[in-house]
């Protein structure tokens, strides 16, 4: 099935099969592979998105349902050579160990801060309930998000 | 993990996915946010030759105050029902529950109708439909027909739902001046809760739905009948577990499950004021 999808601004048209998930179609078939795939079972979010400005599993959707949708992933957060808040808190706040929960967990954080911009340090560890960090590096992820906040309040 | 393979059919309209549902029968499943039935599908524990996704029919997708009663679309996302005023201030408890419901991730894409149709007794949205006693609207080719929440839940992830039949509404009574509790136990954020119960206590009528006590989702008529009764929250809650055949799973056997629905039961009734 033809799938049209705008990602991190340019469009990609392809023919895929309607079970291809939409994580494995941003890997493999655009090539775009900062989108970690931890779980596999929507639990861990790594491969957090956003889909039309909102954070999405894309481990637990399919690529035709993202037909004709606006799609962002980590590659597309920072304006060229210049970080993304968020990301640039994470860089401040030595909010990664090995680095693999970072993309969803900087996705899922956007997200977080879109809808609620000037978040208690509770309200962070809730909104970042869907994504897990093995390393448990928790601490300065939040750390990360409200310094974001704060820096951009 | 990839599902098996399956036809898609992306429907434009509910009358399209009803034409879909009734030439392809039960070999075909209806796909709404997808966040109960394509993880079933990964582990192929589904394995349906056709899916309908009907997430495009945004005429489904609506929150409206019809009199006695909130009318939700069946498509509304979980993060629009936590986060609507008319639900936090009409139905405080379908708010408060639907902000427990996975994770954000899964709020945005998960939809109310979707949760009930699928028919998880480790669900926390059906024990809130039990507690308000809400009523549910389905959409088939002989039109549409209402179904009272006590008669929809028929077997493990089994409803009163018709293979040729789609869920269009859910209608929650109005309770501004309610109280309620919602409990949710895990060990884990995120998990599926061991044991859940929705209490809400509204006019002197009391309502309370269990989570994950029972093949089905169930209600606590035992704490209900005491409650009215005028039990005390302590006592009423001792009948909380009384009737229910509760699953036995890594997280829990029967017993403690039952000590569980006890113990949240009176919690969510204290909540609640009583």
């Amino acid at each position: 099935m033809e799938v049209t999808v705008t990602i991190n601004g340019d469009s990609h048209s392809h023919d895929v099969e309607p079970r291809t998930l939409l994580v494995h179609y941003i890997r493999d078939v655009v090539g775009l592979t900062g989108t970690n795939i931890g779980c596999d079972t929507s639990s861990c979010g790594a491969c957090t998105i956003h889909v039309n400005g909102e954070s999405v599993k894309s481990c637990t959707m399919l690529a035709v349902q993202a037909d004709g949708q606006d799609l962002l992933t980590i590659e597309g957060l920072a304006n060229g050579d210049v970080l993304h808040p968020m990301q640039e808190s994470f860089r401040q706040c030595h909010a990664l160990q090995c680095g693999y929960c970072t993309p969803g967990m900087v996705m899922a954080a956007v997200s977080l801060l879109d809808e609620n911009p000037d978040p208690t340090e509770r309200e962070v560890r809730i909104g970042l309930e869907g994504n897990l960090c093995r390393c448990t590096g928790y601490h300065n992820i939040v750390k990360a998000v409200l310094h974001c906040a704060e820096a951009s309040s | 993990m990839i599902p098996a393979a399956f036809d898609y059919i992306r429907a434009g309209s509910a009358e399209e996915a009803l034409a879909a549902l009734a030439e392809h029968g039960d070999e075909a499943k209806l796909l709404a946010g997808g966040h109960s039935l394509l993880p079933l599908m990964k582990l192929r524990l589904a394995t349906p030759a056709v899916l309908v996704d009907i997430g495009r029919l945004d005429d489904l997708s609506y929150i409206n105050d019809a009199g006695d009663h909130l009318a939700i679309g069946a498509l509304t996302r979980h993060r629009d029902v936590e986060t609507s005023e008319l639900v936090q201030s009409q139905a405080g408890l379908l708010a408060e529950a639907t902000s427990h419901v996975g994770d954000p991730q899964v709020r945005h894409r998960g939809t109310i109708g979707g949760s009930i149709a699928h028919g998880d007794p480790a669900s926390d949205l059906p024990s809130v439909m039990l507690a308000m006693r809400a009523t549910l609207v389905a959409r088939g080719p002989g039109g549409e027909r209402e179904i009272a929440i006590d008669d929809f839940f028929t077997g493990f992830l089994e409803t009163a739902l018709g293979d040729d039949e789609l869920l269009t509404e859910i209608r929650v009574p109005k309770m501004p001046d309610a109280t309620w509790g919602f409990q949710k136990f895990n060990r884990r954020a995120q998990d599926w809760a061991i044991v859940g119960v929705s209490a809400i206590v509204n006019n002197g009528n009391s309502g309370v739905g269990l989570v994950n006590m029972d093949s089905i989702p169930v209600r606590a008529a035992g704490v209900e009948a005491a409650l009215a009764g005028g039990a005390s929250a302590s006592d009423a809650a001792e009948a909380a577990a009384e009737g229910t055949n509760p699953p036995s799973d890594l997280n829990a056997g029967p017993e403690y499950r039952e000590h569980l629905a006890r113990v949240l039961t009176r919690r969510a009734l204290e909540a609640a004021g009583r």
